[in-house]
């Protein structure tokens, strides 16, 4: 039986149209309780093998060529492309079961978690009211809900992102399927949180002798989770084979070039001296605390401390690398120092440019603010959402000059040709709209904008994060590149160490409003003291099958600050202050 | 949720007060009203009778007294010639036009408009919703096309054009009973199921014709909703777990839409009021319609003042009743709402 495969698919092709195809003859095996891992950028299709083995395609999608046969416990095979709609709902939830990247909106926002899945329970299994429920209790147990009964009557809105994702997999697994298609499982998720959801799929992959195919981006996912592994560009597969020997020995180009741009946690930095000595800006008793919501049936929610005493110094030509999880303040920092919201009372925020001033940036007034914003520039994460879709990339680059008044008509379409070949582009696409460039592209436009009036410090808010791996390369690329040619400093906010470490000096690491450690980078990755900076090491995966992730390194500093090891330990306002333990490494515990 | 209701009740009462005091000065507002002429008259006259009589009357409605006590008066909040005897003792006040009191007039027309707006609304939902739904599920097709044509020529066609259209066609075709809410014989008749009977039968023309435009609106309005749910992700896992699609459309991407379907109740009446006025004319409904428009010429202000107070009453009854089916129908308007 191990030599027959549980699903078979030859020569498989979706095409929106004629001469649109997405996916081209793609061919994959899949025996029972193998993971596959097709592997491949945006647009190259992986999602679309996952969509048409469960015929669920977008609208104008189609299969027009190939065969997907999934293995009936008769030892038959079912023809799942010519198969009739009503035994395709007997699969699709039941024998196969499929898991997607946004867990907010896979799940409807207005039902509640437990008649979501005991919804599957009934469709596939028959079972209904008590029989479903404790079923359901069971599984969310299983998956690793804290609190069964809560998840039961909870909606989606109510969870993290981590618990949603465990939602979902409940959901997947709630008809005991055969194969799972997992489509970016852990995407949209924190590192700590994606590695503990990926042990968890394993787990139950395990426990249930379940096959998967995983489609995602990330090699290092890859590394840690697939037997096979099929590598897609532009529709085709452009390698196949065992995990381990297509990482350890790739035999296309792309795949290696995909492996070189999978950011990695360094062995080992070159020291960067102590560039804080001259600060651009410096930050000290930054807080911010929203204060409770007024809720419609009366109440008001609780005050939430959002950054807490933060100090911060970004030194001339210095990248300092901000570094957190979703809601750990890091963004709200960045906000603060630009003003676009003012910090909580006794904050101390000062700029000192190349001229030489000092500008309290706390206690500006408005045309001190415009003047200080031509000096600091944001870059922010979502290209897509961050330019005018009206707007010609000739007018969102010269749009900063009209704002401040810079040059007449052709100066400034001058200084956007200029600014368009700065970051790689041509200024023969000046007249260009953003919708026709690619994520990357479109980036590099952003970053145009911001170096539009010559600034001295640029705020990097997540810039790669919505990017393709080897798009990320390149635009790391051109960060560095400018720093070097403009004297630029930077401050640059990822939720991914493996991201920073290639253009950092120093790295901030905060949790929960607070920043717990900071250190010049090559320190941070050699000597890590924080048990959550060590579980953001732990937890980054890479492609690299030898480095399997450390789950247990990620227990221990991946929860709230009260669940700690002492001496970091604390609970609440009680923060233990930041201690230096070597010069520059600073951490936060006891004495 | 009891809070709520209580806190959302309060909010209406205020909001009621202030409208009311708008209608009462707006209704003031021009001079000449049909007291004033009459008194006017009667004085000109130079008669003692008439004289005395112009007197009786501008004491009798507290004319003498100022802007402010009138309304109190009218209101019921301030003692008048006849001690407290306003709106909310009951007293609604003479219509001087009809001479007969407004409570006369109104009590059958308050009732018939109530039935007819409900059973509009009611017309445009059960309408609306089906064909909203199938148009967006089958975008672009056939009966998409044909929705939205019906939903046009509904929205293009003047209501009253319809209302004169069916008023001749109406009893030809269709052998419905046109003009009037009920047979002649039921008028001023107790309440009776062959009262109620001969209602509903002519009851069916004019829904069509007031409920046409808005269930128009609503099935575009429905249609455009119910397409932007249908692409989110949560109805690809519905169908992942091997959901019929119409029952995934229907238990998920349906349930979305009907958001601003709800909310809209509140919005209607007011405009069901308003746009049947005209239609109430031409098919010679007893709503408060006719009423309130030759009121409203006349300046019969007892008359006029009440029909605007209670329509803005029903408005705000429709929005309490909205936004509580909004929060029973979507439980994030819920949690924002309590406390964490």
């Amino acid at each position: 039986m191990r030599g027959e495969p549980l699903l078979s698919v030859e020569g498989l092709t979706v095409s929106f149209g004629p001469g649109l195809e997405v996916v081209r003859e793609v061919d994959l095996a899949l025996r029972p309780g193998e993971t596959l891992a097709i592997v491949g950028e945006s647009g190259s299709g992986k999602t679309m093998i996952g969509k048409a083995i469960m015929r669920i395609l977008p609208r104008g999608a189609r299969v027009t060529v190939g065969r997907v046969t999934l293995r009936n416990p008769d030892g038959g095979r079912a023809e799942l492309t010519t198969l009739p709609e009503r035994h395709m709902r007997a699969i699709r939830g039941g024998r196969i079961a499929m898991i997607f990247q946004e867990p907010m909106s896979s799940l409807s926002p207005l039902h509640r978690i437990g008649s979501q899945v005991a919804e599957v329970m009934w469709l596939h299994r028959r079972m209904a009211g008590a029989q479903a429920r404790r079923h359901c209790l069971e599984l969310f147990a299983e998956v690793g809900f804290p609190d069964p009964e809560r998840a039961w009557a909870a909606y989606p809105f109510e969870l993290s992102g981590g618990l949603r994702q465990r939602a979902m997999i409940a959901m997947a697994m709630a008809g005991r399927p055969e194969l799972l298609i997992a489509d970016e499982p852990t995407t949209a998720l924190d590192v700590t949180t994606q590695a503990q959801v990926l042990d968890l799929m394993k787990r139950l992959q395990a426990g249930h002798g379940m096959a998967m195919i995983l489609i995602t981006h990330d090699l290092g996912v890859v590394a840690n989770m697939a037997d096979t592994v099929l590598v897609m560009r532009r529709g085709r597969v452009v390698e196949s084979g065992p995990m381990a020997e297509v990482l350890a020995h790739p035999g296309h180009g792309y795949t290696r070039a995909l492996i070189d741009a999978a950011p990695e946690i360094p062995e080992r930095l070159p020291d960067a001296g102590d560039p804080a000595g001259d600060p651009v800006l410096w930050a000290r008793g930054l807080s911010k605390t929203y204060a409770g919501r007024q809720g419609l049936f009366g109440g008001r929610t609780r005050p939430v401390a959002a950054v807490r005493d933060v100090a911060i110094a970004v030194g001339r030509g210095e990248t300092l690398a901000l570094v957190g999880e979703s809601g750990s303040g890091k963004s709200t920092v960045a906000r603060l120092l630009l003003r676009a919201e003012d910090p909580d009372p006794g904050a101390e925020i000062v700029f000192r440019g190349r001229d030489g001033r000092r500008i309290e940036v706390a206690a500006m007034d408005r045309a001190a603010l415009k003047e200080f914003r031509r000096k600091v520039q944001i870059v922010f994460q979502d290209p897509y959402a961050a330019l005018s879709p009206r707007m010609s990339v000739l007018d969102i680059l010269t749009e900063p000059l009209r704002i401040h008044g810079i040059g007449d008509r052709d100066e400034q379409r001058a200084r956007a040709a200029e600014l368009m070949q700065l970051v790689g582009l041509s200024p023969d696409h000046l007249g260009r709209f953003p919708h026709a460039f690619s994520g990357g592209q479109r980036q590099r436009i952003s970053i145009a904008r911001a170096l539009a009036l010559n600034p001295e410090l640029l705020i990097c808010d997540e810039p790669t994060s919505a990017l393709d791996v080897s798009v990320q390369a390149q635009v790391l690329d051109l960060l560095r590149d400018l720093r070097a040619g403009m004297g630029l400093s930077y401050l640059f906010i990822s939720h991914d160490l493996a991201v920073v470490a290639e253009l950092a000096d120093r790295v901030a690491v905060m949790r929960a409003g607070r920043i717990v450690e900071q250190a010049p980078a090559a320190q941070l990755f050699a000597n890590p003291r924080h048990p959550y900076t060590m579980a953001l090491i732990a937890a980054s995966p890479e492609p690299d099958p030898g480095r399997r992730l450390d789950l247990a390194a990620v227990a221990r500093g991946a929860g709230p600050p009260e669940s700690w090891p002492e001496p970091f330990r604390y609970a609440g306002d009680h923060a233990p202050g930041l201690i230096e333990i070597e010069p520059g490494h600073y951490v936060r515990c006891a004495a | 949720m009891l809070g709520f209701i209580l806190r959302r009740s309060v909010t209406m009462v205020w909001t009621l007060l202030i409208v009311s005091v708008l209608i009462f000065v707006i209704v003031n507002l021009p001079p000449g009203d049909i007291l004033s002429n009459q008194i006017h008259q009667l004085n000109a006259s130079g008669e003692a009778a008439s004289v005395a009589r112009a007197r009786f009357l501008a004491s009798q409605y507290a004319l003498d007294a100022p802007m402010w006590q009138q309304y109190l008066i009218w209101m019921g909040f301030w003692p008048g010639p006849n001690g407290f005897s306003g709106i909310l003792q009951g007293d609604f006040g003479w219509s001087f036009e009809l001479d007969r009191p407004v409570r006369d007039i109104l009590s059958e027309a308050l009732w018939m408009t109530v039935v007819l707006n409900l059973t509009t609304i009611l017309f445009v939902y059960v309408v609306a919703l089906p064909l909203g739904a199938i148009a967006a599920v089958r975008a672009n097709s056939w009966i998409d096309y044909l929705a939205t044509f019906v939903g046009y020529v509904g929205l293009a066609t003047p209501n009253f054009l319809l209302a004169i259209v069916l008023y001749h066609k109406g009893a030809e075709w269709f052998g419905l009973p046109v003009g009037g809410l009920m047979g002649r014989e039921f008028a001023g008749q107790p309440l009776s199921l062959d009262k109620i009977l001969d209602i509903a039968a002519h009851l069916v023309v004019p829904v069509i014709v007031i409920g046409t435009s808005g269930m128009a609106a609503m099935v575009r309005r429905l249609r455009a909703n119910l397409l932007d749910e249908l692409g989110k992700p949560y109805v690809v896992t519905a169908i992942a777990k091997g959901l019929h699609p119409a029952r995934a459309v229907v238990k998920y991407p349906l349930r979305m839409a009907l958001n601003p379907f709800v909310a809209d109740i509140g919005n209607m009446l007011p405009q069901l009021v308003s746009g049947s006025v005209l239609v109430s004319v031409v098919m010679g409904l007893q709503t408060i319609g006719p009423v309130l428009l030759s009121a409203l010429k006349s300046q019969d202000y007892f008359l006029s003042g009440f029909i605007l107070l209670f329509v803005s009453a029903l408005t705000l009854v429709g929005m309490l009743i909205s936004d509580l089916l909004l929060a029973l129908l979507d439980p994030r308007i819920r949690f924002v709402a309590r406390s964490r």
